[in-house]
């Protein structure tokens, strides 16, 4: 099974400042899955998110995907790998319209390219509709729905998603649920998500993440049932 | 419509001092205060990007307007004193001499910008304060070797025949250097626009100035965008710097530091980042100084600071900025 992983992080280490975050995270995601990643508040989970992209630079550990190690590298270097990334918080180009916010994230601009384009607009609609007004003016869940669809407009085979329901109302949730399901099909997903409905319906594979070290991982299913574990840890 | 307000209240005013003279000195004066605003946009274009978009206070912008001015002199220099390509009434030889003291201020300015951005300024990216000390140094030091290469006096640059002397166009006197003036400024106004708004290059720069950090996990190296958005904004300095030489027929080592607190207001009267703003800020500046200086000649210098006040005033984040 290990060389199974089509990302491996290995007992990493990072400081924020002063402060020791991350203290010894390792997570192994299996290709074509969708991996979440739990935890409270403050436990490291986007630590963890921006210690693989490269934005932050682990002190310790290892981060290798598809074998290589990739944490020494720069965020653009990794990101050309095939990581997509969708922050929390969207990170949407306010000023910019809705197709240039789509267009500066294809890093080619081939047939393919246009195909995904193509089906990420049918699934989400509204950023057709919006296409040419500015993403600053968009609703919450159209911005999430807009970050979304930057990541998958590249073949990226890996996505890390950090909170895609935070702030939004349990409708849009809905929708982003089905959305990304059907998306699921076509890349290996690390989910950070504190709404457990979503993450349970989404996620094949869990990670415990508390004060900075990974404490436990396996099915999700395994998780749903225990009781303990989910209180213990997630409060629920 | 709200975009279409600042510009006719620019358009009022430019009418309003018609009031107080005959027609043909208004044109004459309005001629030459769209050429002098002209030269400060060139000036205050480079320093939107640098300033506006990028964020970075470069006080070493003035000092690569005066290397662009003593870079094309020297060049116009040598080409006059060996072949007297610029007393020539040849208008060949004439334009050749105008086009390699261009290309030759672009240059050298572009690899001072370049410099400045690898060695001094990367390091302090969000920085006011060390931004401020550290591109004052480089300007005292670039200021510097110019009077050590050409000496501390001023120097009479070459101006092509050519260009020199007037046109009479229905009793108005027009300068033929200030139509040049206004013509490379919209020449290069039209340039930024296309490059910004429609270029792949333009889209991932404004991106990158809005987010940063985003548009690196995008997979674009932000800091080559950077350097390439300092260079060009170092060689639009040069270029500014080089049409100034020409527009006074001079040059001194000291000239770009009087521009720079012009260019500065420019940039903030028109709205940080936004070149728009910077044209129009830069011609509102020029012609109120023409019709005061003939008006009330003692009022010209503090005119450019009165509009500021009045437009930071009304708009405080300049005519066509938005707040960030």
């Amino acid at each position: 099974m290990a060389g199974a992983s089509l990302l491996e992080v290995d007992d990493l280490h990072t400081y924020i400042g002063q402060h020791h975050i991350l203290q010894g995270v390792s997570l192994r995601i299996r290709p074509d899955a969708v991996t979440v990643l739990l935890g409270r508040n403050g436990a490291g989970k986007t630590t963890t998110m921006r210690t693989i992209m490269g934005v932050l630079h682990p002190t310790r550990g290892a981060v290798r995907f598809d074998g290589r190690p990739i944490h020494h590298l720069p965020p653009y270097e990794i990101a050309r790998l095939g990581i997509g990334y969708v922050p929390e918080g969207q990170g949407i180009f306010g000023t910019l319209t809705v197709d240039e916010n789509l267009r500066v994230a294809a890093l080619a601009e081939d047939a393919p390219s246009g195909r995904r384009l193509e089906r990420i607009l049918d699934l989400f609609p509204d950023l057709d509709r919006f296409r040419h007004a500015r993403a600053g003016t968009l609703s919450g869940g159209q911005k999430q729905m807009l970050s979304i669809a930057r990541a998958f407009v590249n073949p990226n085979r890996l996505l890390l998603i950090d909170e895609p329901s935070k702030g939004l109302a349990p409708i849009i949730v809905e929708h982003l649920i089905d959305a990304l399901r059907a998306m699921k099909q076509h890349a290996t997903v690390l989910l950070v998500e504190q709404n457990f409905a979503m993450a349970s319906a989404l996620g094949d594979d869990f990670y415990l993440i508390d004060d900075g070290r990974t404490v436990r991982h396996g099915s999700m299913a395994s998780l749903a049932a225990d009781h303990e574990l989910k209180k213990k840890y997630l409060g629920i | 419509m709200k975009a279409r307000a600042p510009l006719a209240v620019a358009l009022a005013l430019l009418l309003l001092p018609l009031g107080f003279m005959d027609l043909r000195t208004y044109l004459t004066l309005t001629v030459a205060g769209l050429a002098m605003g002209m030269l400060i946009f060139l000036v205050a274009a480079g320093l939107t990007l640098i300033f506006g978009l990028m964020d970075v206070l470069n006080f070493a912008h003035g000092a690569l307007f005066s290397w662009g001015a003593y870079a094309g002199f020297a060049v116009a220099a040598l080409l006059n004193g060996r072949w007297g390509w610029a007393a020539s009434p040849s208008v060949a030889a004439n334009a050749l001499l105008l086009a390699a003291a261009i290309v030759v201020a672009m240059a050298v300015t572009v690899v001072l910008g370049v410099l400045l951005e690898r060695i001094i300024v990367r390091p302090v990216y969000g920085q006011h304060l060390f931004q401020i000390l550290i591109t004052l140094g480089a300007s005292i030091v670039l200021e510097e070797l110019i009077r050590i290469l050409w000496g501390p006096n001023d120097q009479v640059m070459p101006v092509p025949a050519t260009i020199q002397g007037s046109w009479d166009v229905a009793d108005v006197v027009v300068l033929r250097v200030p139509v040049v003036a206004i013509g490379l400024g919209l020449a290069i106004y039209a340039g930024m626009q296309l490059l910004l708004n429609r270029t792949r290059i333009g889209l991932i720069v404004r991106a990158g100035v809005e987010n940063g950090e985003m548009i690196q996990v995008m997979g674009h190296n932000i800091h080559r965008y950077f350097t390439g958005v300092f260079a060009a904004g170092s060689a639009l300095a040069g270029v500014g710097g080089l049409m100034w030489a020409i527009f006074s027929q001079s040059v001194r080592p000291g000239m770009g530091g009087e521009q720079l607190i012009f260019a500065f207001i420019v940039v903030i009267i028109g709205g940080l980042g936004s070149v728009t703003g910077s044209l129009v800020g830069a011609l509102m500046v020029g012609l109120s100084y023409n019709y005061v200086a003939y008006l009330v000649p003692k009022a010209a210098i503090g005119v450019t600071m009165a509009l500021m006040v009045i437009v930071l005033l009304l708009r405080p984040t300049g005519l066509y900025g938005t707040a960030k």
